[in-house]
Order: C-alpha cells, then sequence, then structure tokens
C-alpha cells in the first residue's frame, strides 16, 4: 500500500476496496475503532492497526475478543460522544445481531462497512449479500458500493447522514468480498482538511438525544410497558428512515459540489429514459452491468441500468418514477443474496413489489438471483439476462440455461 | 458536599395526549424516587421505632437496601413509609431491637395485604 | 473505614433512589446503594441484563442518579470496553466506569467479554453480585449456584458444585481481584474506595443474598450472609497485583475451630432443603479444602519474602 507524504494533500494512491474503507475511517477522524478479524474484511482492521500505532490515525483501536463486544464496544463508545467505526462480514455480522439491533434502538451513528460474503454452513467467504440483507430490517441505513472509490465515499457521505439530528441511524457500507475487497484500483483521497470541510467532528456535548455525561446523568433502556410508547418509538425509526432519503440527497449534492464526484442519489441511473428493458441491481455487478448495457444498445437493444444504491431506506419514489419513463416494457431485478421462502427468492426483487403496485403502467416484472458464494457472473451472462428479459416479457416463458422457476429466474442454476 | 440534588419525588409519566412527533428520539429516563410507584403500598409489615431504645446509632440507615431510614439530626432516624417495603433488616441489626416490625393495617390498604 | 464513619453527612446523597421494585432485603440493591455513596456522581454504570436492569424502574423515571445503561446480557464487560474508549478518546479522563452484573451475565454468558476486556488492560470496575442464580428470570441455576441447591432448572438439587469465578478472574493478569460482603456497607464501602483510583480493570466478586431466590426471610439477608462468612463459605480474599491477601473479615476463619459448620449456614434458607448428608458433606469437604488451598497458598508467599 502506498503512503501518504502529508495529510493535507489531495492524493490517488492504488488500493484494495478494504484500504479504501480504512483510509475512509482515518480521513472521518474516528475516535475508537473495535476490530475483530473475518475473512473478507481482515485487511480493514489490519489497515487500521499500521495507521493507528505508526501515530497517523488518532483513534483508539481496540481489539475486541468477538464480534458480538465489537458492536457492544461501538454501541457503548458511541454513547460517549464518539464517533465510531467498525468492518465486518458473513458470521461476525451474524454473531453482533442483537447489538446491530440495539446500535438501531438507541438511534446511534455508527458506520460500519461489510466486506459481504456468504453465510455458513458450508464455508464461503466469496461475495454474497445474504449477510448484510439478513440485516435489512434491523433500522440501520443500507448502501451498497460498487467501485473502490465509492467506498471511500460513502463511508464519509454516510458518517455526514447519520449524525444529522433528525436522523441519528447507523449505516452499513457493503461491498462485496474479494470481488471488490481485494482487488486494488486507484482511489482519490482527499486531504483532510476537505473532508472537515464537509464532514464536521460530533458535537462537543455528545448527541443531543443521548450521551453518558455525568453533569446530565440518564438511565437508557428500561424497560418499558405495553400500554407506553414502545410502538411509537419503533414508529419514529421506520419515520426517520422515510425522512432521511432527503438527507441523503442533500449531503450526495454537497459532496458533488465538494469533490466534483456525483452519485446522484438513492439510485444511480445508467441510460434508463429511453429504455425498453431495464435491469435493477446493486454493488459491483451493477456497475459491471454497464459494459452489457452499451453492448446491447450497439446491437439496437433499448436496455438500461439502475444501481440501487441505498436499499434501506428504499427509494421507493425514485424508483416508481423510474418506472414512469415513457418506453419501458419490461424490469428485471438481480439479487445476489437468497431469501428462502420469500415471494421471489431474493431481498430486493421482493420489496420491489411494492413499486410495481405504485405505478399504473404494466411492466412485465422478472425477478432474478444470481451469483450466490461469489459465482461469476460475467458481461456475457448480463447480456443474455436482458435477452431473457426480452423472451419473457414478449411470451412470458425463458429458454437458454437459466432457469425460470417458481418465477424467478437463477442464472446459471445447474 | 454535592450541590446537585437529585429530583426527588417528581411524578414520572408522559400527558395521556402524548403524540409519537412529540417524543424524543429515544426514550431516556431520569432519577426519580418511586419509580415504579409507591412501593410502601405492598409492605405487610411496618417498622416502628421506639425513642426511648433509640440510641440514634444510624445501623438502621446503613443497613437498609432501599435508603427509605432517614437520619435525621436531633430526632434519629424516621421511616420513609411511601417507599418502605418492610424487609425487616433495620429491625434485625438494631443493637438495642429498638425497632419492631407491625402488621400493616390491612383494612387502610383494602385487604391487599392477605 | 469504620462503619460509624459512614454516617458522615457527605455520604448522605443517595445515588440508587428509593421505590423501585427490587425485592424486600434485596442484598444487591444494598451493595449498590454503597458502591455508588464510594465512586460518587462521576461515575458511569452499565447494567447488562440482570435484577438490577429491572428493579431499577419503568421509563420515564428510574432509581439511578448517575448515567447507567441497559445492556444486552453477555456485553457487559464489552460496552463498558467501548465507553472507557470512548472517554479517552474524547480527554475526559476523570469518569468512573463500572459494570454492575449479575452471576448469569458474568460466570456464564459474559465470561468472554469479561476475559476479552481483562487481557485488554480495560480501566473499568466490574462487579459480579453474586446471588447464585438467574434470578431476574426467576430463579434457574447458573455456573455459580452451589451443589444441591434447588433452582426451577435444577428442581431437586444442582449435581454440579459451584464455577469459582473470583479464581478464574485472579489467573488474568488483573491488577486488582476482591471479594466483598454485599452486606456489609463498610467491605462494599471501603473496597469501591481503595479501587476507584487503581488503573487497569478491578474485579469484584460480591456476594449477595437473594429472600425469594434462597427462601429466606427478607429480615434475615445481613445475618446470611454472616453465617456464609462464618462457615467459610463465602471467603473476603483479596489479591493485589498478584499478591493474595484474606481480609480481614475472613483472617480468623483460617482456623477451622472458629468456622460454624456448613449445615448451620445451609439449613437457613430453603433452597437446601432437598440437600442430601452426602451433598451437605460434599460441601463442607470442599470449604475445608478451599480453606487449605489457602493456608497453602499463604505458606508459600510467606516462604517467598
Amino acid at each position: 500500500m502506498e503512503e501518504m507524504n502529508e495529510e493535507h494533500a489531495d492524493q490517488t494512491l492504488i488500493l484494495t476496496g478494504n484500504e479504501a474503507a480504512a483510509w475512509a475511517a482515518r480521513r472521518a477522524k474516528v475516535h475508537v475503532v473495535t476490530a475483530f478479524p473475518i475473512t473478507p474484511q481482515t485487511t480493514v482492521m489490519e489497515a487500521i492497526a499500521q495507521f493507528v500505532d505508526a501515530g497517523k490515525m488518532n483513534s483508539q483501536f481496540i481489539r475486541m475478543e468477538s464480534e458480538h463486544s465489537v458492536m457492544a464496544g461501538m454501541v457503548g463508545a458511541s454513547m460517549t460522544g464518539a464517533r465510531t467505526f467498525t468492518a465486518t462480514s458473513g458470521q461476525g455480522l451474524l454473531y453482533m445481531a442483537e447489538l446491530v439491533h440495539w446500535a438501531a434502538g438507541a438511534r446511534l451513528p455508527v458506520v460500519t462497512t461489510i466486506a459481504s460474503r456468504g453465510i455458513a454452513p458450508p464455508w464461503n467467504i466469496w461475495v454474497d449479500y445474504s449477510d448484510v440483507l439478513s440485516m435489512r430490517d434491523t433500522g440501520w441505513m443500507i448502501q451498497f458500493a460498487s467501485t473502490h472509490q465509492e467506498i471511500f465515499d460513502s463511508v464519509i457521505i454516510n458518517y455526514k447522514v447519520a449524525e444529522n439530528t433528525e436522523v441519528m441511524l447507523p449505516a452499513f457500507v457493503a461491498y462485496g468480498g474479494f470481488t471488490q475487497s481485494h482487488t486494488a484500483k486507484p482511489v482519490e483521497i482527499p486531504g483532510e482538511d476537505r473532508i472537515d470541510n464537509f464532514l464536521p467532528p460530533p458535537p462537543k456535548g455528545g448527541w443531543p438525544h443521548l450521551c453518558l455525561d455525568p453533569d446530565r446523568p440518564i438511565v437508557h433502556g428500561n424497560i418499558m410497558m405495553p400500554h407506553q410508547e414502545y410502538m411509537e418509538f419503533r414508529f419514529k425509526i421506520h419515520e426517520t428512515m422515510e425522512r432521511a432519503t432527503s438527507v441523503i440527497k442533500k449531503a450526495i449534492r454537497e459532496f458533488k459540489d465538494d469533490f466534483g464526484r456525483d452519485y446522484q442519489g438513492l439510485i444511480e441511473t445508467y441510460l434508463s429514459e429511453d429504455a425498453e428493458y431495464l435491469l435493477v441491481t446493486v454493488g459491483a455487478l451493477a456497475e459491471q452491468a454497464k459494459d452489457a448495457v452499451d453492448s446491447l444498445r450497439k446491437r439496437g437493444v433499448r436496455a438500461g441500468l439502475a444501481k440501487l444504491r441505498y436499499y434501506r431506506p428504499f427509494p421507493t419514489e425514485d424508483l416508481v418514477a423510474l418506472l414512469e419513463g415513457g418506453n419501458l416494457k419490461a424490469v428485471a431485478v438481480a439479487d445476489r443474496s437468497i431469501a428462502y421462502g420469500s415471494p421471489t427468492g431474493g431481498h430486493i426483487s421482493s420489496d420491489f413489489y411494492s413499486v410495481l403496485r405504485q405505478t399504473r403502467k404494466e411492466i412485465t416484472y422478472l425477478p432474478v438471483v444470481w451469483g450466490l458464494g461469489g459465482r461469476d457472473v460475467t458481461v456475457e451472462e448480463q447480456v443474455g439476462l436482458f435477452e431473457d428479459l426480452r423472451e419473457f416479457h414478449e411470451g412470458g416463458r425463458v429458454g437458454g440455461r437459466n432457469k425460470l422457476i417458481y418465477g424467478t429466474l437463477w442464472v446459471g442454476l445447474r | 458536599m454535592n450541590e446537585k440534588k437529585p429530583k426527588a419525588h417528581r411524578k414520572s409519566g408522559l400527558p395521556t395526549d402524548t403524540r409519537w412527533q412529540d417524543l424524543p428520539h429515544v426514550p431516556v429516563s431520569l432519577g426519580v424516587m418511586g419509580s415504579i410507584g409507591k412501593t410502601g403500598e405492598w409492605r405487610i409489615l411496618r417498622p416502628e421505632i421506639s425513642r426511648e431504645k433509640c440510641n440514634r446509632c444510624g445501623m438502621c440507615y446503613l443497613y437498609c437496601p432501599e435508603g427509605t431510614m432517614i437520619l435525621k439530626s436531633g430526632t434519629g432516624p424516621e421511616v420513609n413509609l411511601t417507599y418502605c417495603k418492610g424487609c425487616g433488616i433495620c429491625a434485625s441489626e438494631c443493637p438495642r431491637k429498638a425497632i419492631a416490625m407491625k402488621p400493616e393495617n390491612t383494612d387502610r390498604n383494602n385487604g391487599r395485604n392477605e | 473505614m469504620a462503619l460509624k464513619e459512614l454516617l458522615a453527612v457527605e455520604y448522605t446523597e443517595e445515588y440508587l433512589l428509593a421505590g423501585n421494585s427490587a425485592c424486600a432485603g434485596c442484598v444487591s440493591e444494598l451493595a449498590l446503594r454503597w458502591a455508588l455513596k464510594a465512586l460518587g456522581p462521576k461515575t458511569v454504570v452499565v447494567s447488562p441484563a440482570s435484577c438490577a436492569n429491572v428493579y431499577i424502574g419503568v421509563w420515564p423515571g428510574a432509581s439511578p442518579t448517575v448515567p447507567f445503561i441497559n445492556m444486552a446480557f453477555a456485553a457487559g464487560a464489552s460496552a463498558a470496553s467501548g465507553i472507557v474508549a470512548g472517554y479517552e478518546a474524547l480527554g475526559k479522563d476523570d469518569i468512573t466506569v463500572m459494570t454492575w452484573a449479575g452471576d448469569g451475565g458474568t460466570v456464564d454468558i459474559g465470561i468472554q467479554a469479561l476475559s476479552g476486556a481483562i487481557e485488554r488492560g480495560t480501566n473499568f470496575i466490574y462487579v459480579c453480585y453474586d446471588n447464585e442464580i438467574y434470578a431476574n428470570t426467576g430463579t434457574q441455576r447458573s455456573g455459580s449456584t452451589p451443589l444441591a441447591a434447588v433452582t426451577t432448572t435444577t428442581p431437586f438439587g444442582k449435581r454440579e458444585n459451584k464455577k469459582d469465578i473470583a479464581k478464574i478472574i485472579a489467573a488474568h493478569e488483573i491488577p486488582y481481584v476482591g471479594v466483598v460482603n454485599g452486606a456489609d456497607p463498610q467491605d462494599v464501602f471501603d473496597t469501591f474506595r481503595k479501587i476507584k483510583d487503581i488503573k487497569g480493570t478491578k474485579f469484584v466478586h460480591l456476594f449477595s443474598p437473594c429472600p425469594p431466590g434462597w427462601r429466606f426471610d427478607p429480615s434475615e439477608s445481613i445475618e446470611i450472609a454472616r453465617l456464609a462468612v462464618k462457615s467459610g463459605m463465602w471467603i473476603l480474599w483479596e489479591q493485589e497485583n498478584g499478591v493474595f491477601s484474606l481480609k480481614k473479615g475472613s483472617r480468623r476463619y483460617l482456623n477451622k475451630e472458629s468456622r460454624i459448620s456448613v449445615d448451620e449456614y445451609l439449613r437457613r434458607q430453603g433452597r437446601f432443603n432437598l440437600a442430601s448428608e452426602e451433598e451437605i458433606r460434599k460441601l463442607q469437604d470442599w470449604v475445608d479444602q478451599n480453606w487449605d488451598e489457602i493456608r497453602r497458598r499463604l505458606a508459600c508467599e510467606e516462604k517467598g519474602r
């Protein structure tokens, strides 16, 4: 990994996805990092350990003894008013599940990067978003980063969104295990002053709604009876998520003004305005699908792409607006995760029915599952998917290698 | 001497017409006496102090788990009957056997002390 | 500090207010009351699932007047670890962080987080208030329940003896381990006063007899604790930087003649009603062996000097 000469200069470094996450924590000047290794996230922690012990990052670095303790430590540290960061994957994320709920319930603005991997048994350490998506209803915002630059930028943006006093919700930034965590790309690292300008430090008195301060003693978490306002407090988290869409969009606009990179919003579209066949998906495969769309466009097929950046809050409004696009005939939503027993077998594609319900247009809908456990999905297969989508739209059936079972297309299923 | 006094005797409870918009982000609680009500109402025995026998040694105040044995300078210990649970530790520990545990008046409690 | 000195006006402020749902005669409540008086208002308490977690009362009120957070059962020590790091990062070095956990949350589900926190040299106080059961959930057995005790999950008596958590913790590199009689305000106050300014982890194993769980009358809580110490079943000792010593309250019981029989302690509690003669003998032997071991350890340390 290349080293920075100065904290203040802008530099472009060749970094793995994990290193980009570590750099983001460094630039965000987090106060406390709690750490526990798990493949494929481990090198995030190792990079931060190097930064901290070499004096380049002024953070408390707690080498916890389990992921459950990692998130408990995050919750504790955040309650003192500190900015906190950690990273995990797969089994580790599942082990901390109880405390993932705690962080959201306590409305603590922690940010965690997830290098997504398959869930055991059997062991599978390669890209599969089932881990982060099993946390989808916990009250955390969930964003997928589809490029290395986006991993770095998203951590910074999500701190700004999370720490907004009207939001105060934690956020996951998820990206693909090995495909993104361990491959290297050039990443622009702005100087710390520019980041400080965009992301100011946490308030001195701690988070206004919850701070462990002996001068203003409070008790948090004690029992609440059914006739009391438990339901209302739960509702408020959901309501905040819905409202957070505008805070997210504003932060993305400000990021574009400060740093020149435009992430558009909760979704990022590519040639979708006049598309007849649209693919909605997440992560690096969404970025890759731009090549498939280009290839199809050359052949005269009006293909388009919508990259879902935020999955929570679910960008219903933006997706409904997308579907209102004049020429749209059919849309495929592809999950790189599996939701057993759900309406479609995929998380996002199941949720997408709510969008279809709200549009007035008649659109053919094809849920898709691909790439589980790190199985490769090539550009050719993505092109093939559009062809399947067209075939499905025209005849309601799909020939070829992909299998249409219980209404969902399983790419490459043997 | 600590000037900050805890907010004692503040009635805990929200107005009944509270709406979700009026609530803070998270429920936090403030230190109050009687966080679950007048616990003294559950008592079946109450401590009675014999002023003749009491030499104001303070053991009852020290051993009371609830902190409802208040030491008044001059007059000696007094029981906060709103919150005293009637455990009887004060009576057991009094070196002078100056405290007796007497049954609560069941009429007063509407037969609650069965 | 002499018992009478605790009557001084500077210790009259209550940091655990009355009118909560602790059982009548709860020793852990008495101990928390005196621990907080000793530590003062610049204390933050982490309370994993346990009696204290619940008896402090219903939102929007609560008993403590110091910052006090409820925490998941297994996370008592790890959340505290995070709080300590947060304060350190923010430059607040005058706040005492204390985990107040039960035996369930320490000896069983919480042991991993505790061991990790100690190994990292976390600067906090960890208290295990031991009522020898999972009391909050209605007296199920824990790893700290003694042999023959009746609990709802050992309705005919537990077949295994108690896990000695203080010894396990003492095997870590830890500046302070102390065993305290929770029913003795003097022992509690003096201990917390002493350990407040030690750097590193301070582990306190606090005896907390439980009237409903152990089945004795609430007025006898303090006396039951005395009998436990007199019989030698609860031994008051300290280990400071690896050096073991018996506390004043237990020193005389090194002499077996001074100890009352274990049976005199057991028969005052309903939870031992089903204990067989053999089990009582086993418990007596176990107590005698513990004391023999202490005698040998003290002799070794004496020789070593």
